[in-house]
């Protein structure tokens, strides 16, 4: 059983729950960017909840199936199209054998996640099966698809097979928009700002710029952030923005020059010599990776214990759609998930 | 007299020729043919050639250059009621 790529798409690539546990030694968790998205589409499906699925940014590929698989998708709203004909996102599909699948346009939302019954069966690179394109590890052969790529599929779960046709619940169907709030708790580098920057960085609105990928997501159109001026200490570079280097968690707001804010995302390059201003919090990371280039947020400012909270709430969610869709979990599951997470 | 309405596959920042400089790629009145490119789609460091899904004659162009795409919007009109004939 497997998947011809007839067109690849923009940046389409095989992703999972991430390769956690090595990013001391410079190799990012990568993953799904949007971690619910690819849940929610595994769960619906009947599949392993990590079982690795496609990350297709933007616009959808189109993909060729040698034998009847069922397939479901989450995140990011684009039609699914089989052979031609319209079906619905966010439902269990069967495509038949030697059918085409395409997608429309992309109507809300910027990731969409497709799973495919018993998973993208790559091989496993430390642990997971996410693609890494910056190191060229994981996935399809450390890359994005391209066309003439023949996809391996596993072994679907036949104990566990959703019927053609479940929906995911309305609760848990994704509602994107236009201008999002992205909660940040500030620090640890943000007393190096003048103040007035510091709070007016909460104030405005950053758009999304061109150059926003799974590395990380920079954005523009807000006033420079200006930092105190000082002699630059033993290690660091020239630019105030510079420090001694320092490791960046996923999520860690960087300033280069004080001009443009970028987040970093799943694939981070693990340390380097900018400040970090402060850092997007865990609940918040799948929703940054469905912001579209030239869309607006707002950075909204909280406390570690709100973060926390937000953070149990995600977690409460992901349960509650466990159990909606019949497949919770016991214990050591969840404490694996929630170190995913870290 | 038919006219076809080309759209953006995805967002993007729209460009009618292939570097400053350059004649635009397509100009209103032109011929093009299927897979002729009609302009570049920038997103995600990369740029990306839009090519012509019908033949025919360049009615508009509905969008400038530099402008910022949302995905499905409309950016050329293409008249193919030519090869009808």
């Amino acid at each position: 059983m497997s998947i011809e790529v007839i067109k690849p798409g923009l940046a389409t690539s095989v992703q999972d729950a991430g390769r956690a546990g090595h990013y001391h030694l410079g190799i990012p968790p990568s993953g799904a960017m949007d971690q619910f998205a690819m849940r929610s589409a595994n769960l619906l499906l009947g599949n392993a909840e990590d079982a690795a699925v496609l990350e297709c940014a933007l616009m959808g590929p189109e993909l060729r199936f040698t034998q009847a698989c069922r397939i479901a998708t989450g995140g990011a709203e684009m039609v699914p199209k089989i052979d031609g004909q319209a079906h619905p996102n966010f439902e269990v599909l069967e495509v038949p054998a030697g059918s085409v699948l395409s997608f429309d346009f992309v109507r809300a939302g910027a990731r969409l996640y497709l799973a495919v019954e018993g998973g993208i069966d790559v091989p496993e690179r430390l642990g997971s099966r996410s693609t890494y394109t910056l190191g060229a590890l994981g996935g399809y052969e450390g890359r994005p698809l391209k066309a003439g790529d023949v996809l391996p599929i596993g072994q679907p779960n036949t104990g566990t097979r959703a019927a053609v046709g479940r929906r995911l619940p309305e609760a848990f169907v994704p509602r994107f928009a236009k201008h999002y709030e992205l909660r940040v708790v500030p620090g640890l580098y943000d007393h190096l700002l003048e103040e007035e920057t510091r709070e007016r960085f909460y104030q405005e609105d950053w758009s999304v710029a061109s150059e926003a990928d799974r590395i990380g997501y920079r954005f523009k159109g807000g006033t420079p952030l200006r930092f105190i001026e000082r002699e630059p200490p033993f290690g660091a570079g020239d630019d105030p923005s510079n420090i001694v280097d320092a490791c960046y968690p996923i999520g860690s707001i960087q300033v280069p020059a004080g001009s443009e804010p970028i987040i970093l995302h799943r694939d981070a390059v693990s340390g380097g010599g900018y400040a970090m201003v402060g850092t997007v919090i865990s609940a918040d990371m799948d929703l940054v990776g469905q912001i579209q280039p030239h869309q607006k947020v707002r950075f909204v400012e909280v406390s570690l214990e709100q973060a926390l909270d937000a953070r149990k709430a995600y977690a409460e969610r992901l349960q509650a759609l466990r159990v909606a869709l019949g497949q919770a979990l016991g214990d050591a599951r969840d404490q694996a998930l929630g170190q995913a997470l870290d | 007299m038919s006219q076809q309405t080309q759209q953006a596959p995805f967002p993007g920042v729209f460009y009618r020729r292939p570097s400053p400089e350059a004649e635009a790629f397509v100009s209103p009145g032109d011929s093009v043919q299927v897979g002729d490119t009609i302009g570049l789609l920038e997103v995600m460091k990369q740029f990306c050639e839009l090519k012509a899904e019908v033949a025919g004659q360049v009615v508009s162009i509905e969008v400038d250059d530099g402008d910022v795409l949302e995905a499905g919007q409309d950016i050329l009109v293409i008249d193919d009621s030519e090869g009808e004939a």
